[in-house]
């Protein structure tokens, strides 16, 4: 199936979970998700199965004002 | 000063100079800076994390011992800002924010309704807002009587180094909030510091004054100094302005010469 994932289209075998994703992608500890805008917890990244079209924003710190 | 402890929502922090991270030259200077700023409060944001430092930034701020004060940087409406936050608290598990919402690239000035906005959705939240908002003492009360943690009204542009535009209306708020009022933005070297601290501010928050420095860690030690220092005479109150001279040194017993 078809994410988007920080804004590029991303192929990924399904059922691939929040924290899949996430493992994927960084080992940051210090991180936040957003599923089609809304945040997802980190408790609840586990048994959040991601299903076609979604939009997945996974954020980090960065120096800011 | 052991007698003057500065109270943000509910913590005491040992510092009155809160520092911004944007524009480090690199995470070491960071560090540096910090230590010489004696800060215990910086702010961080977020970004997707194929643009962050791997952890690296999270690390050095965790060594330094500081809390962290995630900011709503690059948000120009109540919607976006207040998910922003929302994810903040996920990723650095402070409910603190500092609540930026931008009405305009060029000028980067807060957007008063939409931040107004999404200041009541995050209290609601229970959320510790400190607003960064226009020198308007009438935004600011609306803000505070929002549930806002503090308000942090600019004294010029972001990143602009002007200073204090429009001091008066700095020492309007301060008289009419209950709350602690932050001088945010725009300053540009010491003594604009000092000037918000003389002023009644209760607390400073700058970045690109020491990031942008030639010697970062030697401004933030200034910085420091000059937070202190203008907190002090705020304190101690400063003369009258007079419009001639009056001696210091008396008249009488004057010789005849």
């Amino acid at each position: 199936m078809t994410l988007t994932v920080n804004g590029e289209a991303v192929e990924v075998a399904s059922p691939v979970t929040v924290a899949d994703l996430v493992a994927a992608r960084t080992d940051q500890r210090r991180i936040a998700v957003a599923r089609n805008g809304e945040v997802v917890p980190r408790s609840a990244w586990a048994a959040t199965a991601l299903t076609e079209g979604d939009e997945v924003e996974i954020l980090a710190a960065v120096a800011g004002g | 000063m052991t007698d003057d402890p500065f109270v943000l929502a509910g913590q005491t922090l040992p510092s009155r100079l809160i520092l911004g991270t944007g524009g480090v030259p690199s995470l070491d200077v960071l560090a540096r800076a910090i230590t010489a700023s004696g800060t215990a409060l910086v702010t961080v944001a977020l970004r997707r994390v194929e643009a962050s430092t791997g952890g690296a930034l999270a690390d050095v701020l965790e060594r330094c011992g500081v809390r962290l004060l995630p900011n709503t940087a690059g948000c120009f409406t109540a919607r976006e800002a207040v998910r922003t936050a929302k994810l903040a608290r996920e990723a650095f598990e402070t409910d603190w924010v500092k609540l930026e919402v931008i009405g305009d690239e060029r000028t980067l000035l807060p957007d008063p309704v939409e931040l107004l906005d999404a200041a009541e959705q995050l209290v609601a939240d229970g959320f510790q807002v400190l607003p960064y908002t226009n020198d308007d003492p009438i935004t600011a009360r609306r803000l505070a009587d929002a549930g806002c943690a503090a308000v942090m009204p600019l004294g010029s542009p972001i990143g602009s180094g002007l200073g204090i535009r429009n001091p008066h209306n700095i020492s309007l708020i301060r008289e009419t909030v209950d709350v602690p009022v932050i001088l945010d933005a725009g300053l540009g070297t010491a003594s604009d510091a000092a000037l918000a601290m003389e002023l009644g501010c209760d607390g400073v928050l700058l970045a690109s004054a020491v990031t942008r420095a030639r010697d970062p860690e030697r401004m933030a030690l200034a910085m420091r100094h000059a937070v202190d220092a203008g907190r002090l005479a705020f304190g101690a109150g400063r003369i009258e302005r007079r419009w001639h001279a009056q001696a210091s040194t008396q008249d009488a017993g004057l010789a005849a010469l």
